[in-house]
């Protein structure tokens, strides 16, 4: 901050942790949720804080949560649950590039790689500001989650609906505007993005949950086998047959 | 008991195993210009779809929750304000809260 020459630089790194550490704070209050959620399963306290700690990625746990409260064979939830992890590996190989975090690093690293963090990381202009944005996220995130996740397991998930304080609109809110400068600025972007969308929205209903998102990643393979210069326009949405195909594994 | 605690732990480890795979991939198998695309490509793909699925869905049924998009409908106006992000999933937030304490009709 002392060399005026490196201000903008400081400046873009500064942000970066700002934005993160505040939707790490804003997403993580949800855990509140999943902690009920989990206990009404039926896990204990216990069992719901290793979710929380361990795996840190919310789609797989309220899977875990769900198979496990409709009383279904375990070895089906626990694959469903596995499987809804499997973006956490296509953000991986993208922030790998980004990050380049190297050695025993790459170990708690790993475990900070969410949807959050993935975002705030790829809104950054350079490498410096992205790790720092990256590294905001999970610490707050991760600190908030892990905390409303106990919090909601012993009750506190009664105080009130996340709804209510339109928590349910901070995870699009935060991710569209994080996503906002690429789309602006990128019109192959753009063609994935609509792509992605309407992938989802075409599988959710003949999908478990979690599992039209992980679908999508199609529309970035049709884009990226498609010569640089094509207009992507990505695969047509719907493909029941391969979904429920999928999803009976799943369970 | 013992068995959701199996379910739990192999769950656990596993969803932080798959992260560890994907930033521990080699980095020549990502050298290609076509999985390079594909690799940073994926994330607004999955980003995109997820923004979709929390505008729509419940569960596995689509909805339109009038809050719900009031709130992203604020977002789109402050991003197109340029207002700075913490004002952007402030007012998506408090749009859908406000609306909702209004009354049942949202």
């Amino acid at each position: 901050m002392a060399d005026i020459a490196a201000e903008p630089a400081a400046w873009q790194t500064a942000r970066a942790t700002r934005n993160g550490m505040t939707l790490g704070l804003a997403v993580g209050v949800s855990g509140l949720a999943f902690g009920a959620a989990a206990v009404a399963s039926g896990l204990t306290v216990a069992q719901t804080a290793v979710l929380s700690l361990v795996a840190y990625t919310g789609a797989s746990q309220f899977a875990l949560a769900a198979a496990i409260a409709g009383g279904g064979s375990l070895v089906a939830g626990t694959a469903g649950a596995v499987l809804l992890g499997t973006r956490n590996t296509l953000y991986g190989l993208r922030l790998a590039g980004l990050l380049q975090v190297r050695g025993m690093l790459r170990l708690p690293a790993a475990l900070g790689i969410t949807d959050e963090s993935t975002a705030v990381a790829l809104a950054q202009p350079g490498r410096a500001a992205a790790r720092a944005g990256f590294r905001a996220t999970f610490a707050s995130l991760y600190l908030t989650w892990n905390a409303a996740s106990v919090a909601g397991a012993i009750g506190a998930g009664h105080l009130g609906s996340p709804t209510a304080f339109g928590l349910d609109v901070v995870g699009p809110a935060a991710f569209l505007a994080l996503l906002w400068p690429r789309l602006r600025d990128g019109r192959a972007e753009r063609g994935v993005a609509v792509a992605g969308a309407a992938i989802a929205l075409a599988a959710t209903p003949f999908c478990p949950p979690g599992l039209p998102v992980i679908l999508a990643a199609v529309a970035a393979l049709g884009a990226a086998l498609r010569p640089a210069t094509g207009e992507p326009a990505g695969r047509p949405p719907g493909e029941p047959a391969a979904c429920a195909a999928v999803a009976g594994e799943a369970g | 008991m013992t068995g959701t605690w199996i379910a739990v732990l192999v769950t656990a480890v596993s969803c932080y195993a798959l992260k560890l795979a994907g930033l521990t991939v080699p980095q020549r198998v990502l050298a290609g210009p076509r999985a390079q695309r594909f690799a940073s490509l994926v994330p607004v793909a999955l980003l995109a779809a997820l923004i979709a699925v929390e505008a729509f869905g419940r569960g596995r049924s689509l909805v339109i929750d009038p809050a719900r998009l009031a709130g992203l409908g604020a977002a789109v106006v402050a991003l197109l304000l340029r207002a700075p992000f913490l004002v952007v999933i402030l007012g998506a937030a408090g749009t859908a809260a406000v609306l909702r304490a209004l009354g049942p009709v949202w």
